[in-house]
């Protein structure tokens, strides 16, 4: 990835990651295309990934914010576990968001566990970075 | 064959999804010589049936699955008297990815976007009633495709249905888990010979059966065009049929049983053009590598599926409409079975409600709209016959760069193919972003304030993993440890050597009820697991 970027997210470090099972990975990868298109620095990490390795990941390589890509359904206990992991390291203050295949009523309870924001694919990729340039101020 | 288009003979800026240019009006000219062709015969533009759906209606397949075999059993025999005329398993990611549901990557998917069946035990409750002789069955299934293939001829065994009387297909298409939907475990090398020992074996065994089905739908969904999906499929059919021939096998007789798999998006006409168009390349592509003449082993058999990415959250009763133009399309291109998502797929498991809409859908294509009464009805419009050839050369195009890359294998272990796609994904989603592709109600017509109704929310019941944890953990206790371990220990001995087909070996772990984690433990012991290429 190149450094050094210009954009509204130059010099941020981000997260994408897979947590699961779910082997979609399509939106994770134009996630990951966007936000280094915005100048962020993205780690990208794969299939497969359980919560405890992506927490470990997200500290070792101090990143700014985790995307977490989830389609299988499992975004409730998935997120919450990376969050809860996140907490348990000291590092609750690395805001988690989350995208995928999320119905409509699972939204508010995932922001009330702690999920700074939820991006389905019809959300434009402008208006995520906006929001994530926000939160990173 | 056809006339190039001529310059100012497409409006500016009008395309296909495939970015060939379309005229405003087609002639003859365009179309080229007359196609005199029949349908039924080679190369099948027209259809691999001389009398089309007349003879043979496609197969309304839903594809349902869901929580435990009990609850699966249940929608299973609802759509079954609802008229639905074949089963089409869906499977839980442990059982996909090999883990049975008490280890720890599992665990939060047990059950949730198909049914868990960790062992025989659960696939003699999800048929339970249901007559396995008389159904046609569908298993999206890839990395652990032979071992539920050999779960069903056991559960055929305990029914008391002869395995040649099977009907079905699995999916087991290993290529495009790695370049799409992710479900691989081992290695392309070791996969592709477990895809080789199904193939052969069922050629044998269950002659009726489909013991592959090559999908371009993943990719589709994925992000790639009509034409790449195509073209990436049929490179993958001819990676399978080298490797078919490598173990010896007689091009003649698999082919026969090499069935393919798509998904239909919204272009009608593309859509329509892409199986006229594929139907005929595989057709010469085997006449022409490997000189098959054998009219049955160069029929292009496909199923679809309906929906999926083009369908959308905002304003979701839209997406019926979108359904029923994608199901009129995949019969106007042929298809011999047909699945139609439901509206709320977009963001959910169907409701029982949505899931009828979705099969009143195909029932009201078949039965009231008279597409299915004539073979290939637009055959011989000079746009349809036009816009074929323009499709069938890009796929011709796509699969010559693959070639020049080094063959599809190498195209993914390097993680190009996967990157090619990622970059089509982009393309799409900004193309979507900036409203150059319309999507009716999500980026264009799109109220102020519009409040999307999404009807019933389906509910997954949150007490099925630990029911399917229990069955299992039951399961365990109960068999005959003895027979499981043995069963096991001999499949591990014959995967370590390349001398033996390991379907019986899978048969026989199945019968004693070995776990589909035990069977996937051994094997990746001898073969180890795919290391995911990660390249952006």
């Amino acid at each position: 990835m190149s450094a050094a970027a210009a954009g509204p997210l130059a010099g941020k470090r981000i997260l994408i990651a897979k947590p699961g099972l779910d082997g979609h990975d399509a939106g994770a990868k134009v996630i990951a295309l966007a936000l280094r298109d915005a100048g962020a620095e993205v780690i990208y990490t794969g299939l497969r990934k359980s919560p405890e390795f992506i927490v470990r990941v997200a500290l070792d390589e101090d990143v700014a914010a985790v995307g977490l890509s989830i389609l299988s359904g499992s975004h409730q206990e998935l997120s919450r576990e990376v969050l809860a992991g996140l907490r348990a390291a000291g590092a609750g203050d690395i805001p988690v968001f989350v995208g995928g295949t999320i119905p409509p009523q699972d939204r508010a309870s995932l922001l009330e566990a702690g999920v700074r924001g939820v991006f389905t694919n019809d959300t434009p990729l402008a208006q995520m970075i906006d929001e994530l340039a926000r939160v990173l101020q | 064959m056809s006339a190039r288009l001529k310059p100012g003979e497409a409006a500016a800026g009008v395309a296909t999804p495939s970015g060939i240019a379309v005229p405003v009006v087609a002639t003859r000219d365009l179309a080229g010589v007359p196609d005199l062709e029949r349908p039924g015969v080679f190369p099948f533009t027209r259809g691999i049936f001389a009398d089309g759906y007349r003879g043979r209606p496609w197969t309304i397949r839903q594809y349902s699955g869901f929580g435990s075999a009990e609850e699966s059993n249940q929608r299973y025999r609802f759509l079954l008297e609802q008229g639905q005329t074949g089963l089409s398993v869906a499977l839980d990611l442990p059982t996909q990815c090999g883990y049975d549901p008490d280890h720890a990557m599992a665990r939060p998917e047990v059950g949730k976007v198909g049914v868990s069946l960790f062992s025989l035990s659960e696939m003699e409750t999800l048929f339970e009633g249901i007559d396995l002789g008389a159904i046609s069955t569908s298993f999206t299934i890839n990395g652990t495709a032979a071992i539920i293939y050999a779960m069903y001829l056991a559960a055929a065994d305990k029914q008391g249905v002869p395995r040649a009387q099977l009907t079905g297909t699995i999916q087991n298409d290993i290529l495009k888990e790695y370049v799409a939907r992710g479900t691989w475990i081992f290695p392309v090398r070791p996969s592709m010979r477990l895809i080789a020992d199904s193939i052969l074996y069922a050629n044998e065994v269950t002659p009726r059966f489909n013991a592959i089905s090559i999908a371009g739908a993943h990719v589709r969904d994925a992000g790639c065009t009509a034409v790449e999906e195509m073209a990436y499929t049929l490179a993958n059919g001819l990676a399978y049929v080298d490797e078919l021939l490598r173990r010896g096998g007689d091009v003649a007789k698999f082919a026969r049983r090499l069935s393919f798999f798509f998904y239909v998006h919204m272009d009608l006409f593309e859509e329509a053009c892409k199986f006229r168009a594929g139907r005929r390349l595989w057709a010469q592509l085997l006449h022409e590598r490997h000189g098959v003449t054998d009219e049955k082993a160069l029929q292009f058999r496909f199923g679809v599926v309906c929906g999926g990415s083009s369908l959308v959250a905002a304003q979701p009763y839209n997406n019926i409409v979108r359904v029923a133009i994608e199901n009129l399309a995949a019969v106007l291109g042929g298809a011999q079975s047909i699945f139609t998502c439901a509206y709320d797929e977009a963001f959910q498991i169907p409701t029982e409600f949505s899931a009828e809409i979705a099969l009143r859908t195909q029932q009201i294509v078949q039965h009231e709209s008279g597409a299915a009464a004539t073979v290939d009805p637009l055959g011989g419009s000079y746009y349809v016959e036009w816009l074929t050839d323009q499709m069938e050369r890009g796929m011709r195009e796509v699969m010559g760069e693959i070639d020049a890359y080094g063959g599809v294998v190498k195209a993914i272990e390097d993680g190009w193919l996967q990157r090619r796609i990622a970059v089509r994904a982009k393309e799409k989603k900004d193309a979507t972003d900036s409203g150059e592709r319309v999507v009716v109600g999500q980026n264009h017509y799109r109220r102020e304030a519009q409040a999307d109704s999404y009807g019933e929310v389906f509910r997954l019941d949150p007490a099925i993993a630990g029911r399917v944890l229990e069955k299992h953990a039951q399961l365990k206790r109960s068999r005959d440890a003895a027979r499981a371990a043995r069963a096991l220990d001999a499949l591990e001995a014959a995967a370590a050597s390349d001398r033996e087909n390991l379907m019986p070996l899978l048969v026989e772990c199945c019968h004693a009820y070995a776990t589909v984690g035990e069977m996937v433990e051994r094997l990746k012991g001898c073969w180890g697991e795919f290391q995911e290429p990660v390249r952006l």
